[in-house]
């Protein structure tokens, strides 16, 4: 069976700095995997590199069987790969509304488009309740929900969410946690990064822990979160 | 002051004039936070543009029919220069430190007028442009030249469809969002780099429908027109808030009735008998623009001071 989304020796680079240096890993239909690591550890970059923001300056990206190097931001969503990015990056004049149908904005149903709109504020009630609200004034958790309501929109193959619990009150994370948890179990494909090593293994089928632009281990989600070196490294146990 | 629906008539008329302007500085800022100071010159080529297509048609022609025409020829002309400075000059420099995008632009607006001055048949004077004759339109408390109809029709048209094309059409919602992060509309699969053209394709567009209005107002075009009136309508968009395109409407309009004001009543005022008078105009638009910049350098309807350029 090919993987949905398949990495290999991918390098990315900040002028002489290498950000990432030749990871390699592959994100199967279905499946949740997360990527954990500390700060600068490369996550971001390896989620931004896989969505078109940035150029890779090595190895290579298949998506659904497609190479994506080289591959414009814009038409990599068409294909069907969505991103949630780092700090939600909503529209913040723009309603909540209106975020969501920039979601959606390569999509020509708008009957469907109307149909995941209302799923959407049934799966968040709060954001239907301020439907006309401009987003900047949500609260974070409003704002996170709305940003992967948002990624959701374009009714994603794969859909990649950077640092979701970020700065979010324990009952917050919880509830965007147990919503991951429900997309999974819907049959939606996840790569999460997460500082909230806990939190992502526990859902994830498989994890890669990423230290200084390499992945240092991987194993299922189970296997991790029992393995001595990421406890003590993540799980602040010593 | 009897005389004041007559000055505040007028003052509306440079204020239409300096919004259209002021449109495409702050669109191309909005998006791209780019102070393009060869927009000036942009709407410059637009006038010349128009001048060209008067001067094909037969001898005889009434202005009225010719006028659709003029209008097409001068916006294609301006949309193809700052399409054309887009795409060779600004697109290359996307990424670069801040300075480079500025001195090019500057440079850019030298080269073009420098280019008409050269290039142009005897563009090295000012060219003659047609105008409107007969009596002025006589609106009981004040009256206007008939050729201001043009831009009493053109300006709210203008400023309308612009308004229902940002906020109600799909591309303009795409417009938006580009302009408030780019990064992220292009995860939404918007194709920015297009987004990018029209802004600049529209405030050419506007810039040369204005170049028209001004042929007409003043009754000639030449190679300098583009540098005062670029100032004038910067001027207005900063004082509206860079950015924001109603901001630019609104700053031109302001700009407008300062002026006129100022010039009509200044020298009312014991003490200042000295500084009345046309001849003071630019000093006054300017002076607001410095008190603007000291004391609300957002501008009227800006959110925020920008840390950008």
């Amino acid at each position: 069976m090919t993987a949905l989304l398949q990495v290999e020796d991918l390098k990315v680079a900040y002028g002489k700095i290498e950000a990432v240096k030749g990871i390699s890993f592959s994100v199967q239909s279905g499946e949740v995997v997360t990527l954990i690591g500390t700060n600068g550890a490369g996550k971001t970059t390896t989620l931004r590199t896989l969505s078109g923001l940035l150029k890779p300056s090595g190895g290579k990206i298949f998506f659904d069987g497609t190479p994506l190097n080289g591959v414009g931001a814009h038409k990599i969503v068409a294909m069907g790969l969505a991103h949630s990015p780092e700090g939600r990056r909503l529209f913040p004049r723009l309603t909540i509304t209106e975020n969501l149908q920039l979601g959606a904005f390569l999509r020509k149903d708008s009957a469907g488009i109307e149909q995941d709109i209302t799923m959407c504020y049934e799966l968040f009630p709060i954001l239907g309740e301020r439907r006309k609200q401009a987003a900047g004034t949500l609260s974070g958790g409003e704002q996170q929900m709305l940003a992967m309501g948002r990624a959701l929109m374009s009714r994603p193959k794969l859909l990649m969410l950077d640092e979701p619990s970020m700065g979010l009150s324990p009952i917050m994370m919880q509830k965007i946690m147990e919503t991951i948890r429900e997309l999974k179990s819907q049959g939606t494909t996840i790569l999460l990064v997460e500082q909230n090593a806990q939190a992502a293994l526990s859902i994830a089928d498989h994890g890669h822990v990423m230290e200084v632009g390499k992945v240092v281990l991987s194993g299922t989600g189970e296997e991790l979160l029992h393995d001595e070196s990421v406890r003590k490294a993540y799980l602040g146990e010593d | 002051m009897n005389d004041l629906p007559q000055q505040l008539a007028n003052g509306l008329l440079l204020g239409a004039l300096y919004g259209l302007i002021a449109i495409g500085y702050t669109m191309v800022y909005g998006i791209v936070q780019l102070i393009n100071f060869a927009h000036g010159e942009i709407f410059m080529i637009g006038g010349f543009g128009a001048l060209t297509m008067w001067l094909w048609m037969p001898n005889g022609t009434s202005l009225l029919v010719a006028l659709p025409l003029m209008i097409l020829m001068a916006v294609i002309c301006s949309v193809l220069v700052g399409v054309g400075a887009e795409r060779f000059a600004y697109r290359p420099l996307r990424g670069a430190p801040r300075l480079a995008p500025l001195i090019t632009a500057i440079g850019l607006s030298i080269a073009l007028q420098q280019a008409i001055w050269a290039w142009y048949p005897e563009a090295t004077k000012s060219r003659p442009f047609p105008e409107f004759s007969g009596p002025r339109l006589d609106f009981g408390a004040f009256t206007i030249e008939r050729g201001e109809l043009y831009l009493l029709i053109a300006a709210p048209v203008c400023m309308i469809a612009l308004g229902f094309f940002v906020s109600k059409t799909r591309t303009g919602r795409a417009m938006q969002a580009t302009s408030q992060d780019p990064d992220t509309a292009k995860l939404m699969g918007i194709n920015t780099d297009r987004i990018i053209v029209m802004a600049f394709a529209i405030g050419a567009a506007f810039a040369a429908i204005a170049a028209i209005a001004h042929g007409l107002r003043y009754g000639e075009v030449n190679f300098k027109m583009g540098f005062i009136a670029g100032l004038k309508a910067f001027t207005a968009a900063v004082l509206g808030g860079i950015g924001n395109i109603y901001g630019a409407m609104i700053g031109g309009v302001v700009l407008g009735l300062s002026e006129a004001m100022a010039t009509a009543y200044i020298a009312d005022i014991p003490g200042m008998e000295q500084l009345g008078g046309g001849a003071w105009k630019d000093v006054w638009a300017f002076v607001l623009l410095i008190l603007v910049l000291l004391l609300r350098p957002q501008g009227l309807l800006g959110e925020r001071v920008s840390d950008r350029a």
